[in-house]
């Protein structure tokens, strides 16, 4: 059991969040993570978050789709159990572009998805994880962590000039 | 201040704010269910209860029960599946497509437009399985080690490729909905009072906490998810199209039938879509959300798709005499003053005719017409599969086979059943999910809001804020 405390800012306004971002990170003090009921568009650069890798993710599992799919229809119909249908050769590709096509997005979707969930810790839980409710209604939350040395009352007034409505403490036991 | 473009109208009108949205969609969450949403449920389950029944009966005496004859081996249980796929279309073209054409007006109607597409399949996918005769043997179309037997299953056969495709596309709809799901899942979960309701919306809501980085994530893998539904979207009726284009009948060999079939499918889920939303909209009154400019978009799409099928219809009618060959002039002829002309002309009156009204800005923009159209539309397309289906099979090659089709009561009550299932799953997903997708409106709320609603001065007098330059795309 390790407990965290946090310093959360809670704002109004996205405008106003983007810019108190800037000034906090230029202010050397690292944020943790900002909240909000939907997605702020330009946040990730404020933030400096790195542009996701799960494209390539995707692409990959997408490609493990095709080759799947055209080894396992090349196998069973040409030499595992070859048979004539309709007169087609065993291994007529144009036929089985269909099954190709389905099963190279089902597994580009899937492996996606599923390392999007891994990735970023979403799993069914009983637990309620959020910093301050309301941060899936109106409100963005910004959370400092606070740690030794650093000043509460520096950051209160730092958040505060920036546009924060509120400033709140929160512990996070893990 | 008002509405900072001089172009465009505001797609949430009302002066709403973010905090309005939330309220107004959990409403008829965390309410009890209204006497009209009860109502509602009757009905619906009586209809299941008609499906349950005829499923039984099908079940155990046999397919026999249907009306089905030795020309005929296929009438309204692939009318019927085909007409229910091309519903589920417009679900996930209003997610995906749109989503990739950047079209805001989405927000407010993908949710449930995707719900429809999911059950919709569901709907579609009885019937393929009933045909089946012996639905317990079901998974023998699956792949599955050839111990079952000695064979592996045909990948020369498009009704394999219908199995892939139908269960690809309910798949990774069934995924683009949930995740779109799982922000306005914690919304409920952080307002619920109830510890039943918080528990169920926690396991739901999957621990989001709407961190920037799971955002930033979420947005790619929304993007990325409609990147890949669309061709879907696409191939899955094109698909469905090859089991008839592939086949040697007149009537169903035909080049045009792809873009033909998948056309016809976003012009019978539009017809759907708004079929249920001008309903929704007005129970759960949601009337600023979707508004009439939503209305108006859904049908200016039904103008495009419905004349892309009327074109089809004519192309398909002169293709025939051009072939020269007589078997397939006569499968076009017949259709069109044949015994079965009925179904034909009641396809051209509501498929072509009606949908051209909307032409007109103000049927465009009424609610009741709109309505009418919408049933006209649905009626029209299942019309349409049935005059591909029936008409082309019951006179074949040998005159001495000619026979009709008519349906048995089991016929029906599987049809009207379906539509008994397809509400009740409605009606379930409008009561405990949030029909509006939460998020989303509130993400295109400050720059398409009847009101702005921002802060900044600055940002107030040009209608954009400086370090914001992509909000307004």
């Amino acid at each position: 059991m390790t407990s965290k405390k946090y310093i959360l800012g809670v704002f109004n306004d996205e405008d106003v969040l983007l810019n108190a971002i800037e000034k906090i990170r230029a202010a050397g003090t690292k944020i943790h993570d900002v909240f909000s009921p939907y997605p702020i568009h330009g946040i990730d650069d404020v933030l400096g978050i790195q542009r996701s890798r799960l494209p390539i993710v995707a692409f990959f599992c997408g490609l493990c789709g095709t080759s799947f799919a055209l080894w396992m229809q090349i196998y069973m119909l040409g030499f595992d159990w070859p048979m004539i249908i309709g007169g087609k050769p065993h291994i007529s590709i144009p036929a089985f572009i269909p099954v190709t096509f389905e099963l190279t997005v089902l597994f580009a979707a899937f492996g996606m998805v599923i390392t999007f969930f891994i990735i970023s810790g979403l799993r069914p839980t009983m637990k309620v994880p959020v910093m301050d409710v309301r941060s899936t209604d109106d409100k963005y939350v910004m959370a400092i962590e606070l740690k030794e040395g650093i000043d509460i009352t520096q950051l209160n007034d730092l958040l505060r000039s920036n546009g924060a409505i509120e400033v709140n403490e929160k512990e996070v036991v893990k | 201040m008002q509405h900072v473009s001089p172009i465009r109208e505001p797609l949430v009108t009302g002066g709403k704010t973010y905090a309005d949205i939330t309220e107004d969609v959990c409403r008829q969450v965390e309410a009890k269910p209204n006497i009209r949403w009860m109502m509602a449920l009757g009905v619906s389950l009586v209809f299941l209860g008609i499906f349950l029944y005829s499923v039984y009966r099908t079940l155990w005496y046999g397919i026999g029960e249907w009306g089905l004859n030795k020309t005929v081996g296929w009438a309204w249980d692939i009318t019927n599946f085909v007409w229910w796929v091309g519903i589920g279309h417009a679900g996930t073209l209003i997610s995906a497509i749109l989503l990739l054409f950047r079209q805001k007006w989405r927000t407010s109607i993908n949710r449930a437009a995707e719900a429809m597409t999911i059950f919709a399949v569901i709907c579609a996918a009885m019937f393929p399985v009933l045909h089946m005769g012996r639905p317990w043997l079901a998974y023998w179309v699956l792949p599955l080690p050839n111990t079952f037997g000695s064979l592996w299953v045909n990948f020369n056969s498009p009704l394999l490729w219908d199995v892939f495709a139908i269960s690809t596309y309910f798949s990774v709809s069934l995924v683009f909905w949930y995740i779109g799901l799982i922000p306005d899942f914690a919304t409920i979960r952080d307002r619920a009072t109830g510890p039943i309701a918080r528990r169920a919306y926690a396991l739901l809501s999957m621990n989001w906490t709407g961190s920037a980085k799971h955002w930033s994530r979420y947005e790619t893998v929304s993007l990325i998810l409609a990147g890949l539904a669309t061709p879907l979207v696409l191939s899955v009726h094109t698909i469905v199209s090859m089991d008839f284009a592939t086949s040697v009948i007149p009537g169903w060999h035909t080049t045009i039938f792809p873009p033909y079939f998948v056309a016809g499918a976003i012009f019978s889920g539009f017809a759907m879509v708004l079929t249920l939303m001008i309903i929704t909209r007005k129970v759960f009154k949601l009337e600023d959300y979707i508004t009439l400019e939503h209305v108006e978009s859904m049908n200016k799409v039904i103008t495009l798709t419905g004349s892309i099928v009327g074109v089809a219809y004519i192309t398909e009618f002169f293709i025939a005499w051009y072939s020269g060959v007589e078997y397939e002039q006569y499968a076009f002829i017949n259709r069109a003053t044949g015994p079965y002309w009925w179904a034909y002309w009641s396809m051209m009156t509501c498929n072509v005719i009606t949908p051209q009204l909307f032409w007109f800005r103000s049927i465009r923009r009424s609610l009741t017409a709109t309505f009418i159209i919408s049933i006209f539309v649905n009626i029209g397309m299942w019309f349409e599969r049935f005059v591909i289906i029936v008409t082309s099979l019951h006179r074949d090659f040998l005159p001495s086979s000619w026979v009709m089709f008519s349906p048995t009561a089991i016929d029906v009550g599987i049809y009207v059943g379906t539509m008994g299932l397809f509400f009740t799953l409605f009606l379930l997903f409008a009561k405990f999910f949030p029909v509006v997708n939460m998020a989303e409106v509130k993400s295109i709320l400050k720059s398409s809001s009847g009101v702005s609603h921002t802060h900044n001065p600055d940002a107030s007098m040009h209608g954009t804020a400086p370090n914001h330059p992509t909000k307004h795309d």
